[in-house]
């Protein structure tokens, strides 16, 4: 069954053409990857899924449901969550609360038995904190809870922002390029925690360049070039395609 | 018996101080709460005016409970928030800034031209009710009330608002909502100052919340610092507090006052960016 079903999208900036035309669909529980040259449009479709920047025309299905119009919180709070190529964390909070206020869709941390002193709600907190606590682990990062954001390294942040998705408990995780300039170790640290995901029946939709990454990861790849899809298939079919090879393998001799 | 002589000697002296100093630290707060939330005010010395006036106008002219004018104040204050608020927060940062300074020159001008706010005069004689337990208490509560919604839901998302508003949409925080949240918070904290004050003073004129006013706010606030309420309070302790300082070592012309002001000021955006409570935090910066 499909989760998300990209029908005709378009995007234009100004005279650009960013996207043109795109179709394809990612199955629920698979590990699907997007991947492209620079500038072929890949983020631009990203942020159009996740209500960050409205499409030009084409619509967006989100288990059936047509989100294109939706504004970013309403996407969210249907169970999407994302991390971005340029890192956006919060700098100034440490690990542990970066998560936490990552948690803003499942906790509901009301005001009242708060301002009344009411124990339920340290409770609550102390609930809320510790499965920040476990988030962190799955990404590494347990040892660094009370670190500020801004001291992490940046692989370490990649990770973080990671967690700080995961903290909603998101049906469908989008990542762009979550293993940009990371070490090896690290790389393959985060590839067994997606696959872990996708094991526990997230489905998770990734871009990156690393070309071993996507194609040890991914059980389908969609190619993007110049905004129009060159193919969508599974690892195999797409490395033997002859405009794949071309236009992005021919390049990027598999890092 | 004796320190009680003391206390009512010392309040006999700095009396209006004190009570200046805590209306102050109202304001301040009133603006850490739009700060908090990553939004940079200009209104909230418009919004004091418009709790005031509308005190004022009730007690004066519909003889209203003190207590009733004050809520009516801080609702009022607060509703023209609502209404502002929703077109004016889609501004960022320095436009913002601008937006609501233009706010604060209607608000000024209206009240200058208007009958049933006294004019250019002022609102005069309103009657005399605050006292200071009752400028505290109210600076206790809403101390307080800032000390629990930080770790509230409306506490995280104002500040994953500030930290960064395009992550924190991603994350399914209505970003609208919160901000106009703590656009109103803050005005009708600044309503119940403005309340307050103008029951103190007796009179409330035009001229009290213009530019100087709405910039000494966020000056409180860079001063003390902005990562915890009580900081502004701190830094609208200190300011307010400053002139008696120095008249009490001996230094009274204006002009060295002002240099003193401006010197505290520039020392603490050099050497504290995180303002005077970062004196007092645990964890190094
Ligand atoms: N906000 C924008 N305004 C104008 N042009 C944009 C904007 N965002 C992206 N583009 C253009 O759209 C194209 C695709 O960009 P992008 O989606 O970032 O590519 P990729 O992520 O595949 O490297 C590029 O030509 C880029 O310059
Ligand atoms: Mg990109």
């Amino acid at each position: 069954m499909a989760l998300l079903e990209i029908q005709n999208i378009t995007r234009m900036f100004g005279g650009v053409c960013a996207l043109n035309g795109v179709n394809f669909s990612v199955e629920q529980g698979k590990i699907h990857g997007l991947i492209g040259p620079n500038g072929a449009g890949k983020t631009t479709l990203l942020n159009i899924l996740s209500g960050m920047t409205p499409p030009t025309s084409g619509n967006i299905l989100f288990s059936g449901k047509n989100i294109h119009m939706l504004p970013a919180c309403r996407v969210a709070s249907l169970g999407m969550a994302r991390t971005f190529q340029n890192i956006r964390l919060f700098p100034a909070m440490t690990c542990i609360e970066n998560v936490i206020a990552g948690q803003h869709l499942i906790a509901s941390r009301p005001l009242l038995p708060r301002l009344l002193q009411l124990p339920s709600a340290w409770r609550q907190d102390h609930e809320y904190e510790e499965d920040a606590m476990a988030t962190l682990s799955r990404v590494g990062l347990e040892n660094r809870a009370q670190v500020r954001a801004q001291s992490l390294s940046y692989g370490e942040r990649r990770r973080l922002e990671i967690a700080r998705a995961l903290a909603s408990r998101p049906r469908l995780l989008l990542l762009d390029e979550p293993v940009a300039g990371m070490r090896h170790g690290e790389v393959s640290q985060v590839a067994e925690l997606v696959r872990i995901l996708a094991g526990e029946g997230m489905t998770v939709f990734l871009i990156e360049h690393n070309m071993s990454f996507v194609m040890a990861l991914c059980s389908r790849i969609t190619v993007l070039n110049f905004g129009q899809v060159i193919t969508t298939g599974s690892p195999d079919t797409v490395s033997r395609h002859p405009h794949v090879i071309e236009a992005y393998l021919g390049v990027d001799k598999s890092s | 018996m004796d320190l009680h002589h003391i206390f009512t000697q010392f309040y006999a002296v700095y009396g209006s101080l004190i009570n200046f100093i805590g209306i102050n630290s109202l304001l301040a707060i009133s603006l850490y709460v739009t700060l908090s939330a990553g939004q940079l005010s200009l209104g909230n010395a418009a919004f004091a005016g418009i709790g005031g006036y509308t005190a004022g106008i009730l007690t004066m002219y519909l003889n209203v409970p003190y207590m009733v004018a004050l809520c009516a104040a801080t609702l009022m204050s607060g509703a023209v928030a609502v209404v502002l608020g929703f077109p004016v927060l889609r501004l960022r940062g320095v436009f913002l800034a601008i937006a609501t300074l233009a706010f604060g020159e209607v608000v000024r001008i209206l009240a200058i031209n208007l009958q049933i706010t006294g004019g250019a005069e002022g609102l005069t004689p309103i009657p005399n009710k605050t006292q200071a337990w009752m400028i505290f208490t109210a600076l206790a509560l809403v101390g307080y009330f800032m000390a629990v919604l930080r770790r509230s839901r409306i506490g995280w998302s104002f500040a994953s608002i500030r930290e960064d508003e395009t992550a924190a949409k991603a994350m399914g925080i209505n970003t609208t909502w919160y901000k106009t949240l703590a656009f109103t918070i803050g005005a009708m904290i600044a309503g119940l100052a403005g309340a307050m004050s103008a029951h103190l003073n007796y009179i409330i004129t035009p001229g009290e919340f213009g530019f100087s006013a709405a910039v000494q706010l966020l000056i409180y606030n860079i001063v003390g610092g902005t990562r915890i309420w009580y900081g502004p309070v701190l830094g609208a302790a200190l300011l307010t507090a400053l002139p008696e300082i120095l008249r009490g070592i001996g230094v009274s012309a204006g002009p060295v006052r002002m240099g003193v002001n401006g010197f505290i000021l520039l020392m603490v955006i050099l050497f504290l960016p995180n303002g005077l409570v970062s004196l007092f935090s645990r964890r190094k910066d």
